[in-house]
């Protein structure tokens, strides 16, 4: 990545630009592989691209960055995904 | 095409100041499935100016500039002359506002550009409020909508913004919705492929602007369609073309549902169902819906 | 070797422009400007002109595609008068902050209501905030010369901020005047294509203009301010190169005429400036020791230099603009240059507002009011004031 020397509004891309926005969540989708068809309507409607697309088109959720809104268990077809509250924060 | 069949690369890089349940980068990110790297994006004041984040880092992987609210078709036509000159016409330039910025003060940059020929896709993810600044009321805002500046309503319906576009007669145009992806690669593929001004606006339900659960979001979108509250089409070469559920619609194939079974979800609509249902103005909305429905099949057909 | 030109200030403006080889101009028509656009429209036609000539349907737009066009890393020229300028005040803000290296012309025209063509300095002048820098022409052979050092300044690696050139409706816009017109190989040695400082690049993604917390923005404004510092001594140096070069010289951030041994030196811009001249000439033959700074740049205001006029003779000051509640931007800036360094006295003039002719005639009255001795107690309304 170049970066320019210029003093002025310029601005580089970062994982976790707003710092670890999984901390933003109060409910957690917990994703139960046994029941997922691989039909990867979470992974396209995740708004946060937080669902990750495996290679085998199975997919796993970064709870790094992952705001809990819960569309994933919505539009899951099958209910793999269920929205648990978040225990004690770490 | 399945959604299986989109390209996995992201330009939307995870950790931004999107709001849960956020429609704008659910639906950028199927719209850069369909575009690519080479893709430069002028976005003005709306909610994705705050969602890149705070400078020195950025949320988005592609080339963005953000400009004033009112210039972004303008600020479009300039990049995309600079980089033609500079050899770079392989890059797909793409003005992405919303609609505070494409219906009311950004229309006359719009038309411009529009007119102008600029080769460049123009995108509205449509929320129907000024949502950054707070739920104001916008030329998008359905009649009845609360918002903060329509505290008992809209008194006003809204614009229709897709026949605007098309009396421009510009190569194509179209309605999509973040709850439809298939639909929206498709339309955005096909718009790149073609040399010209392209619009495209995309119904972007807002889970803080129309106080719905986060989680909803999609099921927002899919009701909006349904009760043909938003129509999916397109327009090419002077030609329209209805997609998917508003196909069935417009050909009578199937009773859009009623549009009662979209406001009821919406906390913007509350008030017309407590303290005491608001018939009247519930018939409105139901009457205005089905004269739209009556225009298009009389126009389209 | 150079050719010969006679044409008007419009006309020199757009020949100048397009022998910079901008890759991309964005204009709106507006009254005097009209046929500055139009002549780079012809030579659109002609082929000389090989850039991309965006007809938009704004100002505010017009600015806003220079900003796009400029920001992927090309040459970028517009102009735009009065009205229009005040249409795109907020993206004169933006371009600045953005630090694009984009030149525009404007002529100074009367803002209304009412519906005013003719010429005065209120436009540009009420725009000196906003970070751009700011040349006052009083030839159209000025006019032609500026744009092309406008662009080196501007695209410099330490400078990297627009320039505005303005020049007076009608009285330079309309008026032809000889011009010498370098060949364009000359041209092209002088000023090389441009080094952009940031662009929007695909294989290397970055966001502009994003959120920036408060102690960020500060350091933008504070190079802002070190950038506009260093062009002082910066446009001196590209004058002198040009005179070296061309054989030309309209002055540095001053033009200075007969200030030898002068015990007032009068301070004007554009037509003004250049009529001062003959009043100043006239003045010396009465035997009265008068000399003009000409004010070629407002911004970056030449503080050091008013200082040290100020340390051997007091200063007359002619404004053709009022900021309304206090007083005219060069009369007020020439004694905020001085305060606490110097004794001089200052007088103040307004004249030529509206667009009211004013000629050497009338500058010799203003100079002469000055000299008597009587010092007023606020800027001097010529013309209406008994003077």
């Amino acid at each position: 990545m170049k970066k320019y020397d210029c003093v002025t509004t310029i601005s580089y891309p970062k994982k976790g630009a707003m710092g670890k926005t999984g901390n933003w969540r109060v409910f957690k989708p917990i994703l139960d592989k046994s029941k997922c068809v691989k039909c990867l309507r979470c992974w396209i409607f995740c708004p946060e691209a937080t669902i990750i697309r495996n290679k085998d088109n199975s997919v796993d959720i970064d709870y790094d960055y992952c705001k809990g809104c819960g569309i994933c268990a919505d539009v899951c077809k099958v209910k793999a995904i269920k929205m648990e509250r978040e225990g004690k924060r770490k | 095409m399945a959604i299986k069949d989109l390209p996995v690369e992201e330009c939307y890089i995870p950790g931004s100041a999107a709001c849960p349940g956020c429609p704008a980068t659910m639906a950028m990110r199927t719209v850069f499935k369909a575009i690519g790297k080479k893709m430069v994006m002028i976005v003005p004041a709306c909610c994705t100016a705050v969602i890149e984040s705070l400078h020195p880092h950025t949320s988005f992987d592609i080339p963005t500039m953000n400009i004033a609210f009112e210039a972004a078709a303008a600020g479009a036509s300039g990049v995309e002359a600079g980089l033609r000159k500079s050899g770079r016409e392989d890059v797909t330039v793409v003005a992405w506002a919303g609609d505070g910025g494409t219906y009311d003060i950004g229309i006359q940059a719009l038309s411009g550009a529009l007119e102008r020929n600029t080769n460049f896709i123009y995108i509205c993810y449509n929320n129907q409020i000024y949502s950054n600044t707070g739920i104001q009321r916008s030329g998008a805002t359905p009649y009845a909508a609360w918002t903060t500046t329509t505290v008992g309503g809209k008194t006003e319906f809204r614009k229709e913004m897709g026949e605007i576009i098309q009396a421009h007669h510009i190569p194509y145009s179209a309605q999509a919705c973040s709850a439809y992806p298939e639909d929206l690669y498709k339309k955005v593929k096909k718009a790149k492929s073609i040399k010209g001004p392209k619009y495209i606006e995309i119904m972007a339900p807002c889970p803080p602007g129309w106080r719905f659960g986060m989680d909803k979001t999609v099921e927002m979108g899919t009701l909006a369609v349904e009760t043909g509250a938003w129509a999916l089409y397109e327009y090419e070469n002077d030609k329209v073309t209805f997609n998917g559920k508003s196909k069935l619609i417009l050909e009578g194939k199937i009773e859009p549902k009623p549009i009662e079974n979209w406001i009821m979800y919406q906390g913007r609509f509350r008030h017309l169902f407590k303290p005491k249902k608001d018939v009247k103005r519930i018939k409105e909305i139901q009457d205005h819906v089905d004269k739209l429905w009556e225009r298009y099949r009389s126009c389209y057909l | 070797m150079s050719s010969v030109m006679i044409d008007t200030g419009n006309y020199i403006a757009a020949k100048a422009s397009v022998m910079c080889k901008p890759d991309v101009v964005a204009a709106y028509p507006i009254t005097p400007q009209t046929t500055l656009v139009e002549g780079i429209a012809n030579y659109v036609e002609s082929g000389e002109f090989k850039g991309d000539y965006i007809c938009v349907e704004s100002e505010h737009s017009a600015m806003a595609a220079c900003i796009g066009a400029s920001s992927t890393g090309v040459r970028t020229f517009t102009g735009t008068s009065s009205h229009g300028l005040l249409l795109m005040h907020e993206m004169l803000h933006w371009a600045a902050l953005s630090r694009l290296p984009i030149v525009m012309c404007n002529i100074n025209r009367v803002i209304g209501p009412g519906w005013n063509i003719w010429s005065d300095e209120n436009d540009s002048i009420s725009q000196r905030d906003t970070g751009w820098l700011q040349f006052y022409c009083s030839s159209n052979q000025e006019i032609f010369d500026t744009i092309i050092q406008s662009f080196k300044i501007a695209e410099h690696a330490k400078v990297s901020l627009p320039i505005m050139i303005s020049y007076n409706a009608f009285i330079l816009s309309h008026t032809s005047m000889p011009v010498y017109v370098p060949d364009q190989k000359d041209i092209d040695a002088f000023l090389p294509k441009r080094i952009p400082q940031w662009k929007l690049d695909v294989d290397n993604p970055i966001t502009f203009g994003n959120i920036i917390l408060p102690h960020e923005y500060e350091k933008v404004r504070k190079d802002m301010q070190k950038s506009q510092e260093y062009t002082k001594k910066l446009i001196p140096e590209i004058a002198k190169e040009w005179k070296n070069k061309f054989g030309r010289f309209h002055g540095d951030l001053l033009e200075y005429y007969k200030c030898d041994g002068a015990e007032y030196i009068l301070f004007s811009m554009g037509a003004i400036g250049a009529e001062s001249k003959v009043a100043i000439d006239n003045l010396r033959k009465e035997g009265l020791k008068v000399g003009l700074a000409r004010v070629r740049t407002f911004r970056p205001f030449p503080q050091e230099e008013i200082l040290k006029l100020g340390k051997k003779a007091d200063l007359i000051a002619i404004d053709r603009n009022i900021s309304v509640g206090m007083e005219g931007a060069l009369f007020t800036e020439i004694k905020g240059s001085l305060y606490g360094k110097s004794n001089a006295k200052v007088h103040g003039f307004i004249a030529g507002l509206g667009g009211k002719d004013v000629t050497f005639g009338d500058i010799e009255k203003m100079c002469k009011k000055a000299i008597s001795g009587k010092k007023s107690d606020h800027q001097v309304w010529y013309g209406l004031e008994g003077v």
